[in-house]
């Protein structure tokens, strides 16, 4: 009887839907965290845990901290000694670099336009905070504006528009550098000692990453070489590297850069801590270079040469090409480790964005607050990271780089 | 048709002249740096030397393992400041695995609250720069707590202040010695049941407890001779010491500095963070259909992870371990910026009382590679003793 009703039931075409996962409030509650006696157990001491933790550090971080050390000293922390009437040139840089994302965000991720407005929704939200100058207010403006018309751009051309943001992401760099350093006619010469705060951060991280990785590539070919000489060498200088602390490797760039070169040129500490940092990201970088060499099948290399592509021919134009384009997610990666460890400059005396800290707190009048702020220091840290680490994350599924 | 390649088209005789080129070139340009670096060095008279290790140091150093004073030489402070770094590295490996596992099954747990706050932690520790991490420690906490007219009193008594923690302690007495070496019969009947136990699952297919039991056999040993020196001696081994406070520090017991606790609580919290995920990616990596095997076979819980899982993953987890326990021990060259006497922080001090930058340099980075060397050396053989092994 009960067999034919089954029977029944399947013949009449009718597929019963599979059981889809309801949870009451209740039964979501029973499933995760009280499954068991023992993970019952485990959640109530947890949840005490939390409680007496988050209390304490709650009441202080609203009612017993003075955050007014962060909000006087904004601008030492975003720049440091860098000349106040000259601060519009790295607005202007900023500006560029939201209309180059502006742009690269339609071509690249045409689809996510819901974070693209929640971003600049957070940058419109940076304008209307209170503390800041009204300068800034405008320039917060004018750079989601700026966003807003390279998406535009972008949105309106996809096609065309492709190769000049190769161009720009190309030219950013120097252009970058010639705005933040000046070319005396035109702009007033800042010098490098007076860079600080993130400002100092970014460019230490960015100027290392960009030089290292022509270094990594050479290195990692070197490698991959051979020629035994080429190959050792190439070996000894990575192991080593890779085997020291980046603040012995900031060290010997302080005190034994100096002494390298000959007496007449004199360089200051942020480009003796820049080349310490170049030497030493170029290690990794030729390691994440040798992985995506490694990873290109050897039928590429055969293919080249059976078309009689020369050795030079085959490396620049088949296998770099895929291997580059396969280690995009690792150097992404790099960059963002990188630009932690930028504040080990702090320890050779540079006023990046932890340095900077030291003269905040040398401050008579707010001695004794390192809590406030080495949480804000900690929280710029935290912000920038997780968010470039977010995004590429993101890119990296949207233009499926790294897969084959 | 017997031509021969003319030697400047002839492959093999290319390659050697670009590598004799490069080498010319490499040669060239480091002579023309060391030339630079001698001039200049010879025109502050520092020419490169080691004699200046046997000089008298003439500075403090607040933690040391081995017997030293501003008497003692630049070559025995450098030691201490070596042997620092070992301390504080090998005690941060061990605390920060313990962590890890424990926040790396945390994450993999099907409870949400433990799985969501390992996330959460990993997440923000990892986006983070270590040195912030263990300034805030050192500023934000360990100087924070009372001070030492009002330290707060833990059972024990465990002394806290912002002078650090100062925790009772067993001091050696006379019968010490004697006691060590029942240590070393005890450590050499265990590796015995290590042996012994190791045989026997091997015939009988039926593995037991294998560490547990030479741990047990330890313990018994190490308990037994405790027992049996006092009885012969009248004076047991370790006489407990209690910190007491006296003036303006504490006396006696274990007393750890401010600057050690913020080091190496930074340390293990950070390297946690990193060897959660290696633990959680290793255990990830073991398929679900081992895990449904041993059931199958009539496994319980525990002996699925012991047999199972645990041994499969640890092929995925020891290599970038490694490289984790490398990292751990080089970033505690950070130390230096919170005032912890570690090798680094010395050898900056030696280098400001000499000008010898080459010299310190040269030790410094010489240290820490060898520190490097063996450890993967070791993690090598290790990896290569449990790697799978293919018939």
């Amino acid at each position: 009887m009960m067999n034919r009703e089954v029977n029944k039931q399947y013949s009449s075409g009718e597929v019963l839907a599979p059981p889809t996962e309801r949870y009451t409030v209740l039964g979501w509650l029973k499933k995760n965290l009280f499954s068991t006696w023992y993970y019952t157990l485990l959640t109530l001491v947890t949840l005490y845990v939390l409680y007496a933790v988050l209390k304490p550090t709650l009441f202080w971080a609203l009612k017993q901290a003075e955050w007014e050390v962060v909000v006087v000293n904004l601008r030492l922390f975003m720049v440091g000694q860098y000349p106040a009437d000259q601060i519009f040139r790295i607005w202007i840089a900023l500006h560029l670099l939201a209309f180059t994302a502006g742009l690269a965000w339609a071509i690249w991720l045409p689809k996510a336009r819901r974070i693209g407005a929640f971003l600049l929704l957070i940058f419109l939200g940076l304008a209307a905070l209170p503390f800041i100058s009204g300068f800034s207010r405008i320039n917060w403006v004018i750079f989601v504006v700026a966003a807003l018309i390279g998406w535009g751009l972008g949105t309106w051309k996809p096609k065309a528009m492709r190769r000049p943001l190769m161009w720009l992401l190309l030219a950013y760099f120097p252009i970058l550098i010639l705005l933040i350093l000046g070319i005396e006619p035109i702009l007033k010469i800042v010098k490098t000692n007076l860079w600080g705060g993130l400002l100092l951060t970014m460019l230490l991280a960015v100027v290392g990453i960009t030089v290292s990785f022509p270094l990594g590539i050479l290195l990692a070919l070197g490698r991959q070489s051979k020629l035994p000489i080429v190959k050792g060498f190439s070996v000894l200088y990575i192991e080593i590297i890779r085997g020291v602390p980046l603040v012995t490797v900031l060290f010997m760039a302080q005190l034994m850069l100096p002494l390298f070169l000959p007496p007449q040129i004199k360089i200051d500490n942020v480009l003796r801590a820049m080349a310490g940092i170049i030497l030493f990201a170029a290690a990794y970088m030729a390691e994440n270079v040798r992985g995506g060499l490694q990873a290109i099948p050897k039928g590429q290399h055969e293919a080249a040469w059976a078309l009689g592509l020369s050795g030079f021919q085959t490396m620049y134009y088949i296998i770099l090409p895929q291997a580059l384009r396969n280690v995009i997610p690792v150097i992404v990666g790099q960059f963002i480790a990188l630009f932690k460890d930028t504040s080990l400059v702090a320890i050779v005396g540079l006023l990046d964005l932890l340095g900077i800290a030291s003269t905040v707190l040398a401050q008579p009048e707010f001695i004794g607050h390192q809590r406030e702020v080495y949480l804000f220091i900690a929280l710029i840290y935290w912000v920038f990271s997780y968010a470039m680490s977010y995004a590429s994350r993101r890119l990296e599924v949207a233009l499926g780089v790294g897969e084959r | 048709m017997n031509e021969a390649v003319p030697f400047w088209r002839d492959e093999r005789v290319l390659k050697w002249i670009a590598q004799i080129v490069f080498l010319v070139a490499v040669v060239a340009s480091v002579w023309y740096l060391y030339h630079n670096m001698i001039t200049a060095l010879a025109a502050r008279n520092l020419l490169p030397s080691f004699h200046f290790l046997k000089l008298t140091a003439g500075f403090d150093i607040g933690e040391h393992l081995i017997p030293y004073s501003r008497n003692s030489t630049y070559g025995r402070a450098f030691l201490v400041g070596v042997l620092n770094t070992i301390e504080v590295s090998f005690l941060g490996i061990i605390f920060a695995t313990i962590l890890g596992i424990i926040i790396g099954l945390m994450r993999l747990s099907t409870n949400w609250l433990l799985n969501k706050l390992a996330s959460i932690y990993i997440e923000i520790i990892r986006n983070v720069p270590l040195l912030v991490l263990l300034v805030f420690w050192y500023t934000g906490v360990f100087l924070q707590f009372p001070r030492l007219k009002q330290a707060k009193i833990l059972p024990g008594p465990t002394i806290v202040s912002n002078r650090g923690i100062a925790m009772p302690w067993g001091t050696p007495t006379a019968t010490w010695h004697t006691y060590l070496y029942i240590l070393l019969a005890g450590l050499i009947l265990a590796a015995i049941v290590w042996w012994r136990l190791t045989l026997i699952g091997k015939r009988t297919g039926r593995m037991p407890l294998v560490t547990v039991w030479s741990f047990l056999t330890f313990l018994g040993v190490a308990a037994l001779g405790w027992g049996l020196v006092t009885l012969i001696f009248h004076q047991a081994p370790l006489a407990l010491s209690t910190p007491e406070i006296k003036g303006l520090r504490t006396v006696g017991g274990l007393e750890l500095t401010p600057e050690f606790l913020a080091l190496f609580s930074g340390l293990v919290f950070y390297t946690a963070a990193f060897i959660a995920e290696v633990v959680r990616a290793g255990i990830q990596s073991v398929s679900k259909g081992q895990i449904e095997a041993a059931r199958a076979l009539g496994l319980n819980g525990f002996q699925t992870l012991r047999l199972v899982v645990f041994p499969q993953a640890l092929r995925v987890i020891v290599p970038p371990m490694t490289s984790q326990y490398l990292n751990l021990t080089k970033n505690s060259s950070l130390a230096v910026f919170i005032g912890f006497p570690d090798l680094y922080s010395v050898a900056g001090t030696i280098h400001n009382q000499t000008g010898r930058a080459v010299e310190v340099t040269v030790l410094m980075m010489g240290v820490y590679l060898s520190f490097s060397l063996a450890t993967s050396i070791f993690m090598n053989w290790y990896n290569k003793k449990i790697r799978l092994v293919e018939r």
